[in-house]
């Protein structure tokens, strides 16, 4: 295992850092079924860390157990050099971790500002009656934090549909409005749950710019699953490949695609 | 004209007004706290008075100086309208440099020849997008020096040696300005009125697109001239939208903008256009007829999902807005009942509605570029917004004819411009003479003879004719697509076109028939009003291009045809024209395909050889085609699509006496 300080430099000539998240020896069980199996990885500061595999390989659950929705039965997480243990998903946001589903998970009925506002619920101190009567302290925060949402919105280009509601948002621009709620937490460590799934090519160009951009504009780390392995491939620093709950594969790009379980696990393998 | 030289002298004081730079120094001597420019940036719209503006500027042409811009460089200018780029032009200005603005949305191949013919050591680029191009483009361009951007993004991990942000240099020219102080003020000093202004690519419909460059005097004379005309002033709001490389633009924005004093808009992003037109309710505006056209539509289809009662209302007051609006809006005398029912319809129906579309606050406007349709056209006259056509183009500085308060209409484009003369030749082509006249055309000595003689007349390349009764200018088409038909009668493809396009389903036409016996016709639906209607009739669609072929969209389109027949018809001149066959194209004609030019105009001759096969079928009397057509996206990777295409016969008006009538 490598050492918490030591980084590696990317292919771009980035400087990745050390060891923001651990995963040891990892098993998840849902009952009878086996998720996940003694799997070990890290992810670094910095890096963008993708996590393939055919479907049912368990990278879903891999990354509910990295945002803390799932406790392992075996294994630990360790996150900023110390183990965590279990908790509730508001302790994990607070830690600096925000995320974005695979099935979009906004609020249908709010405006795209109001539902990226949502994400900087951890900044706002005031409490409901000071909202209600929104006068000074209240005033002063949404102000500060609307000028937040404002820089999000710029940044992802989404100014056009900022008062539009969500539910009229066609598939692309909801997963775009869903990026900036997460950005909005301001997070160290970004999730995002299979981020292209469902997008034509223009899109997926558009959505991968973005991801790239988020790295390098304010140095989030980021963890994300996704099955379009070409996309991937682009994207990531390091890849970790599951198939069946094993980890079958780790490393950069190059070497994860040279590997033989990995062709094996995604061409299928002649039994004879 | 003695008059007016003389209030030229009178408005421009001692020294002259004989440069952008000078406008700027006066504007800010009288009244620097005036705005001059607002963007909207998250969310807010920011503000730049004169003064403050005349200091980013400065700042700019000396980041210019520190970086080695020398007198008579070129620097081209590529992003969307946000005032930096225009400072950035007037900046150039004032260093002695030419500023090229180009289209941001050309890709790096057709961008290539331009940088290359102009020779731009210099670029400032919007964003990422157009610094990358500009990174392709330097393959095989090797004179560019150095690259400026404006937006940050993205940019952090380039080879940073000869590139840098627009605002770094900024900052480093105002650091370094003791270093520069003199030579710029030299450098202002030494602008003449007959120093070129700014240099503009004209796109061209057919062969390779030409620089015309304009000099100060075009600008600021074709300025002060048309802010005469429609009494502009500095209390003016504009919203600056349309492509910052096309002459309405740099007239509007910088020319006019500078000479009158007023504030440019920039809007938040392309695609805020329409919310930002609403927050800013411009009083001067312009527009082609695609944007009236699309407002119309989406107005239209709103109506019709509202309430009864309102939907009644509308119809109701609209009705009588058509009979007395234009009437009320020229001055001509109307019955005392009419007015009364003309104020209660603004108080309920026209005031909510031009506030939405904008137009609360519309003084003056102009819709040039294409025909508008006349519904279109009196549908805004009629809603009391001042909405006229001019007639124009690059080479003029824009203004050629046109509309006075008073006289306006849908069918002519005006009057002579103040100082302008015109004349139409034997053959109908348009010619003119104007102060606006341009220059020469960059390196192409050829092309600046052919179209402009010695005594300054130009050639339009338009055919048209003077309507007498009136005095006003009514263009044909353009003069090169005007041709004959085999039995000699005339064939003049835009007039048949614009009276297709006016339908709201139609959203471009191509006509054939030059040499031929009959006309045929290509159609692109527009798929805002035709998916309107499709989900309103229970029509299922996956695709433009099943769309388009829907059967009961052919029928649809097909009713449009055979009334534009009749219609052609009853055209003594053009009757030959009618349409016999038509087909609905399977793709829109687009810019990126070279179907088209980047302001939208269609490229004849590469769409008739681009295909030649539909045409043939369209002849030869087969009722299908099957095509392969390649197409280009965005990124500027090419894919082909393919497609079997009816072709549709339409009703055509049996016409007797027109061998007569073209003897």
């Amino acid at each position: 295992m490598l050492d918490n300080s030591e980084g590696y430099v990317a292919e771009d000539g980035r400087k990745i850092g050390g060891v923001v998240m651990e995963m040891k020896n990892i098993t998840l069980r849902f009952g009878g079924v086996v998720a996940i199996k003694d799997i070990s990885f890290d992810i670094r500061e910095g890096e963008i860390r993708a996590i393939i595999g055919p479907n049912g390989a368990g990278k879903s659950s891999m990354l509910n157990v990295i945002s803390g929705f799932y406790v392992p039965q075996e294994g630990e997480v360790w996150f900023h050099g110390s183990k965590r243990p279990p908790m509730r998903p508001f302790e994990v946001a607070q830690q600096g971790i925000a995320r974005t589903f695979q099935n979009i998970a906004l609020f249908e009925g709010m405006s795209v500002l109001d539902n990226v506002m949502t994400g900087r619920l951890g900044f706002m101190k005031t409490n409901i009656l000071q909202q209600a009567l929104w006068k000074g302290k209240a005033e002063a925060e949404e102000t500060e934090n609307r000028e937040a949402v404002e820089k999000i919105i710029d940044f992802l280009e989404i100014q056009h549909i900022r008062k539009t509601p969500v539910s009229r948002l066609p598939y692309g621009l909801k997963k775009r409005v869903e990026l900036a709620r997460a950005l909005a937490a301001e997070p160290k460590l970004l999730l995002l749950d299979e981020p292209m799934a469902g997008m034509n090519v223009e899109e997926k160009e558009d959505m991968s710019r973005f991801i790239l951009d988020v790295n390098d504009e304010f140095g989030t780390t980021i963890a994300l699953i996704e099955h379009d392995m070409g996309v991937v491939m682009d994207l990531s620093d390091r890849v970790v490949v599951m198939d069946y709950g094993k980890k079958i594969g780790d490393g950069t790009p190059d070497e994860v695609r040279n590997n033989q379980e990995v062709i094996d696990a995604y061409l299928g393998v002649s039994h004879d | 004209m003695g008059r007016r030289e003389r209030l030229a002298q009178t408005q421009s004081g001692a020294g002259g007004m004989q440069s952008l730079p000078a406008l700027l120094h006066r504007n800010v001597t009288q009244f620097g706290d005036a705005p001059a420019y607002r963007e909207k940036e998250f969310g807010i719209w920011q503000c730049w008075s004169w003064a403050e503006t005349a200091k980013e500027i400065r700042a700019i042409a000396l980041g210019f100086l520190e970086i080695g811009v020398e007198k008579g460089d070129h620097i081209a200018v590529i992003g969307r309208n946000r005032p930096a780029h225009y400072w950035s032009m007037v900046a150039a200005q004032m260093v002695g440099a030419i500023p090229v603005p180009l289209y941001q949305d050309a890709v790096a191949e057709e961008m290539t020849y331009v940088m290359e013919h102009c020779g731009a050591k210099y670029v400032v680029c919007g964003d990422q997008e157009q610094v990358d191009k500009v990174i392709e483009i330097q393959e095989k361009v090797h004179q560019i020096k150095h690259i400026l951007y404006t937006d940050k993004r993205g940019m952090r991990k380039y080879d940073h040696s000869q590139m840098n942000a627009l605002e770094d240099i900024m900052a480093e020219g105002s650091a370094g300005h003791a270093r520069f102080d003199a030579e710029l003020d030299k450098r202002i000093a030494e602008i003449t009125y007959d120093d070129t202004c700014v240099m503009l690519y004209t796109s061209g419909t057919t062969g390779k697109p030409k620089g015309v460059v304009l000099s100060n005097r075009n600008v600021i004379e074709s300025a002060k001239n048309s802010a005469d005309f429609d009494h502009l002033t500095r209390n003016e709001d504009i919203l600056s939208y349309l492509p910052m490389a096309w002459v309405g633009d740099f007239i509007f924005s910088i020319g006019q903008a500078y000479w009158c004093g007023f504030c440019v808009n920039c809007p938040e992003s392309a695609d805020t256009m329409m919310t930002d037109l609403r927050e800013i309710g411009p009083t001067y505006f312009f527009a082609p007829p695609r944007v009236f056209e699309t407002q119309l539509t989406n107005v239209m289809i709103r109506m019709e999902d509202a309430g009864k009662l309102k939907q009644r209302m509308f119809h109701h007051f609209m009705a009588h807005a058509k009979k007395v609006g234009g009437l009320l809006l020229d001055g001509k005398p109307v019955g005392f009942g009419d007015k009364l029912k003309y104020a209660l319809g603004n108080l309920l129906v026209y005031g909510p509605l031009k506030d939405t579309l904008g137009y609360g606050r519309f003084r003056v406007g102009y819709t040039a570029g294409e025909a508008i349709g006349p519904e279109i056209f009196d549908f805004y006259r009629s809603l009391g917004i001042n909405l006229k056509q001019l007639y124009g183009q690059t080479e003029a500085t824009v203004f050629i004819t046109v509309q006075p308060d008073g006289e306006v209409r849908a069918d002519t484009v005006g009057v002579p411009a103040p100082d302008v003369e015109l004349k139409i030749d034997d053959s109908g082509e348009i010619h003119y003479r104007s102060p606006g006249v341009f220059v020469e055309y960059y390196n192409n000595p050829d092309s600046t003879a052919s179209t402009k003689d010695a005594e300054g007349w130009v050639a339009t390349g338009d055919a048209g004719f003077i309507e007498e009764s009136s005095g006003h200018l009514r263009i044909i088409d353009r003069a090169k697509d005007v041709g004959k038909m085999a039995d000699g009668s005339m064939f003049a493809p835009k007039y048949v076109e614009n009276k297709l396009k006016f339908y709201p389903d139609i959203l471009e036409v191509v006509l054939f028939g030059n040499g031929k016996d009959r006309c045929v016709a290509f159609i692109n639906i527009d798929l805002t009003a035709v998916g309107n209607w499709a989900e309103r009739n229970n029509v299922a669609y996956a695709s433009y291009q099943e769309l388009a072929g829907h059967p009961r969209v052919l029928e649809t389109i097909r009713g449009h045809v055979e009334a534009v027949n009749k219609s052609v018809a009853a055209d003594e001149m053009l009757s030959g024209c009618q349409v016999h066959r038509f087909v609905v194209l399977h793709k829109e004609l687009d810019a990126d395909d070279g179907e088209m030019t980047r302001t939208r105009k269609v490229r004849r001759g590469f769409v008739e050889e681009k295909f030649h096969d539909i045409i043939a079928a369209l002849y030869d009397g087969s009722g299908q085609v099957s095509t392969t057509t390649e197409v280009t996206y965005e990124d500027g990777r090419k894919g082909s699509i393919s497609a079997t295409l009816e072709i549709v016969d339409a009703p055509v008006v049996p016409v007797v006496q027109h061998k007569v009538a073209a003897e």
